[in-house]
């Protein structure tokens, strides 16, 4: 079931549909709450069919690597950094979801703070290296 | 609870004989409770007319601020419990990123552009910055949350221990974005939490269908999407407010019976005409 959302995560979401950049929509607690179509073939999963995914679940279907082919902590992933430390993060990484092949990415993610400082989620954003 | 219209134009005061049965003023409505809590949302031109109606023996009046946009604070300087040192009035609206309410305010009620200041008013004067979740007022329990329109803009939510519900959102452009609206459940559509259910909801009605094209993200609504919105809201009763000032009173007739007719809507609407009042 959908909870209320905040007009800074609709509007986020509303921009997220309307780009050809993959994004990843993130509440406060870390739920994936939105992802749009480009996004879809990073997570091999359509968003229809799966709706709101909790933290420990989605990011369980996504492995993530460095530039040196080394796993990427959870606590070290962007959207983590972001979520945990309230600062936009940008780095290379290496991802996959499931048996798919690895891909060559960067990600930008960043918190959206919202008045008087609340923090309503994170947008994820990757471009292909 | 009862409601009173006391201004229902948007954006600019359009008084003459073409506007004079839906009402040339902006924005205002007396909220009245069953035990005597008198609320006023929105402070346009309409509030001179409301603030003398406010008896004499009432100590406390709350006024509440969607946003600080010319129409919903013009007449603010002339409500006339501003002036009395005998009541407290409490003034609830957003503050910016950047500035507090009160800073905000100042911008207006402070010379050249108003004589009299914020800090001179007779008055006890309070502050409240929103949205703040719930708070009770009275016998009322509002709820404030941002709204799509430009710049902090929040609409309220008023629910009586009676358990009736007003929701007030006069600026507000829910189908901003969408590339059909309404496509997203409720949770996901701007208001659609707030609106949800309401006994009474005065919404946004600024332009005709076929006008909204040419100004999508000025953050008000076409006919359909007031239409579209409140049923997805489900809401009971429907007015219809913040007409537009290009809209006659002849236009508003047409317009709204074309956009109704169309629509077809599962529930009551009753365009917003200055001077009417809800009992709930």
């Amino acid at each position: 079931m959908s909870t209320a959302k905040s007009i800074q995560i609709i509007l986020a979401r509303q921009l997220a549909s309307c780009v050809a950049m993959p994004i990843l929509l993130v509440d406060a607690v870390g739920t994936l709450i939105f992802y749009n179509e480009p996004a879809e073939a990073l997570l091999n999963q359509r968003f229809e069919e799966t709706g709101e995914i909790p933290a420990d679940e989605w990011r369980e279907l996504v492995a993530v690597e460095d530039e040196d082919r080394r796993p990427v902590l959870p606590e070290d992933r962007p959207m983590m950094v972001a979520l945990l430390h309230r600062r936009s993060v940008s780095r290379a990484i290496w991802t996959r979801s499931g048996d798919s092949a690895w891909r060559h990415l960067q990600v930008t993610a960043f918190p959206l703070v919202g008045e008087g400082g609340q923090l309503h989620g994170v947008m994820n954003i990757f471009w292909e290296i | 609870m009862q409601v009173k219209l006391w201004g229902t134009r948007g954006s600019l005061a359009t008084p003459g004989p073409d506007t004079a049965r839906y009402g040339g003023n902006t924005s205002c409505v007396a909220v009245r409770g069953h035990e005597g809590t008198v609320l006023v949302l929105d402070a346009g031109t309409g509030i001179r007319g409301m603030g003398a109606t406010i008896d004499a023996a009432v100590r406390r009046v709350d006024v509440l601020l969607t946003h600080l946009h010319m129409d919903h604070i013009q007449g603010l300087g002339f409500f006339a419990p501003l002036y009395r040192s005998d009541v407290e009035v409490n003034i609830w609206g957003p503050a910016s990123t950047q500035l507090s309410l009160l800073a905000r305010l100042m911008r207006y009620l402070s010379p050249p552009l108003f004589p009299v200041g914020l800090r001179e008013l007779p008055c006890k004067l309070m502050l409240h910055e929103v949205p703040c979740g719930e708070v009770d007022i009275g016998e009322f329990r509002v709820t404030s949350a941002l709204v799509c329109h430009p710049g902090p803009t929040v609409g309220y939510r008023l629910t009586e221990a009676t358990g009736r519900v007003l929701t007030y959102l006069p600026d507000h452009e829910p189908a901003l974005g969408a590339r059909t609206f309404p496509s997203l459940p409720r949770a996901w559509i701007s208001g659609g939490t707030l609106a949800a259910e309401s006994d009474l909801l005065i919404h946004d009605s600024q332009y005709a269908t076929h006008e909204y094209s040419a100004r999508v993200g000025w953050g008000h609504s076409s006919f359909r999407h007031m239409l579209d919105f409140a049923a997805l809201a489900e809401v009971k009763h429907l007015v219809p407010f913040h007409h537009d000032p290009d809209h006659s009173d002849a236009d508003l007739d047409r317009l709204m019976a074309e956009a109704i007719d169309e629509a077809n809507p599962p529930y009551r609407v009753t365009p917003g005409r200055e001077g009417m009042t809800f009992d709930l």
